[in-house]
């Protein structure tokens, strides 16, 4: 369980880590909070050859409104931070709401909203919600800045859409006054990787207003179910039971160590349920 | 491309200057180099949380962090908040709930407990049987089945409480 050798070189600022990149050649990573690189180390199933350190890169950090009233919330910025931030919680509270969800204090003191991004895991919660919020990443490299929607950047099974020479600079959510977004999974145990969940923004007003449910952990990125959002949108008494019958059209899981496909599409029916009544439930509270 | 990196960094409030190799986790860095072995070398893939120690103020887990990359931090570990006595009530607790069996979680489990604790008295609230069982599911104890470590941080967090209000 230990690493193979390494290199390791420290990036002060974006210039550096363009420099060191440059020279360290193409088999090299960048290191953030190294929460899923450094067991991918440990098991050998990577071997970067040199780290190149990008912690202490400031231009990476900070969560702060931007001029057309998105929130930009660095890459370097962890997951701790991201579920105590004051402007995340009045902003994009469902960011807070899934930081709850992500492994163990320990890890979230650690990891970052760029590592989630740039891992891909398809059922990492970070991932989903960007692409249920409709946020933008916003890579960087020696040409310049590149802003690509989420759910662009993530193409494939822990694959995205950064070329070789870029990093994630930064995630923007912009203002969506009235929409109200839940983020719920299931998970064998507290902090285990779900075995399914979901992301479900919609409003202004109701429910039903401009659903966008997407799930994780039941493919190789995260899926907006574009078949069971439409009769979501239908709304009334009939509206969930059919969303919940065309997840069948919209999701196609693997199996994987938990179960089977029947088993995740399942749980995806469930997850689809506990997703419209709590944001009933919301509206109702109000 | 260096595969050694000179570090200076804290470790329990004492200056520490070395040479470690890039790939030398924090955990093996305080066991092997210096000669710290409170902290335990459990999966080595951040999974059982028996590396967890503290780094500028916050707990990590010490296996995936890499000492290459702590020049100029903090380092607190079980030794450390053991000489303090900042836990000295935490661990009476343990003993008298027999919270620890084999051992080997110990020194981890209470470092999170601590942390808890701490978060829970900048908060002025005694947290549940629920949240402290949440906030240690990270920290595996294959003996005691927890109920015992539940126990015991529970009686910490009630009399900690207690006293800030008298």
């Amino acid at each position: 369980m230990k690493s193979p050798p390494l290199g390791y070189v420290r990036a002060m600022d974006m210039p550096d880590v363009f420099r060191l990149r440059a020279n360290a050649g193409p088999d090299a990573r960048v290191l953030a909070g190294g929460q899923s690189l450094l067991p991918t180390l440990a098991f050998r199933l990577s071997d970067p050859g040199t780290l190149i350190d990008i912690t202490r890169v400031d231009a990476l950090r900070g969560i702060r409104l931007v001029a057309d009233g998105a929130l930009r919330v660095g890459a370097l910025t962890t997951h701790a931070e991201l579920g105590r931030d004051a402007l995340v919680r009045v902003r994009v509270p469902v960011l807070a709401d899934a930081v709850g969800l992500i492994a163990h204090p320990a890890i979230r003191n650690r990891g970052t909203i760029g590592g989630s991004l740039a891992y891909a895991d398809p059922a990492a919660e970070l991932p989903a919600v960007c692409v249920a919020l409709d946020a933008v990443v916003i890579a960087v490299g020696p040409a310049g800045e590149r802003r690509i929607a989420a759910r662009d950047f993530l193409t494939g099974l822990f694959t995205t859409a950064l070329a070789g020479d870029e990093l994630i600079a930064a995630v923007e959510f912009r203002p969506m006054p009235g929409r109200r977004t839940v983020i719920h999974e299931l998970a064998r145990r507290s902090g285990d990787y779900a075995m399914a969940g979901i992301v479900l923004a919609a409003g202004p007003g109701t429910p039903t207003h401009d659903p966008r449910p997407v799930f994780f952990g039941v493919g190789d990125r995260p899926i907006l179910a574009t078949r069971a959002a439409a009769c979501l949108a239908v709304g009334g008494a009939a509206a969930l039971a059919a969303a919940q019958a065309a997840l069948d059209g919209d999701l196609d899981p693997p199996s994987d160590q938990h179960g089977g496909p029947a088993f995740k599409r399942q749980l995806a029916r469930v997850l689809l349920a506990r997703a419209v009544n709590s944001l009933i439930d919301a509206r109702d509270a109000r | 491309m260096s595969t050694s990196v000179d570090v200076t960094l804290s470790v329990n409030g004492e200056r520490v200057a070395r040479r470690v190799e890039a790939r030398r986790h924090l955990v093996d860095f305080l066991r092997l180099d210096l000669g710290l072995t409170g902290t335990h070398t459990g999966c080595e893939h951040g999974v059982c949380g028996a590396c967890t120690v503290r780094v500028d103020g916050v707990i990590v887990r010490g296996c995936l962090v890499l000492a290459a990359s702590l020049d100029g931090a903090t380092v607190e570990t079980i030794e450390g908040l053991t000489e303090s006595g900042e836990i000295a009530d935490l661990q009476t607790a343990f003993v008298e709930r027999n919270a620890a069996q084999c051992g080997f979680c110990t020194p981890a489990m209470l470092l999170t407990a601590a942390d808890l604790l701490s978060a829970a008295a900048r908060d002025g609230a005694v947290p549940s049987r629920e949240a402290i069982r949440e906030h240690i599911a990270g920290n595996y104890c294959r003996c005691t089945g927890y109920h015992a470590i539940v126990d015991a941080i529970e009686t910490v967090a009630t009399a900690r409480a207690g006293k800030g209000r008298s």
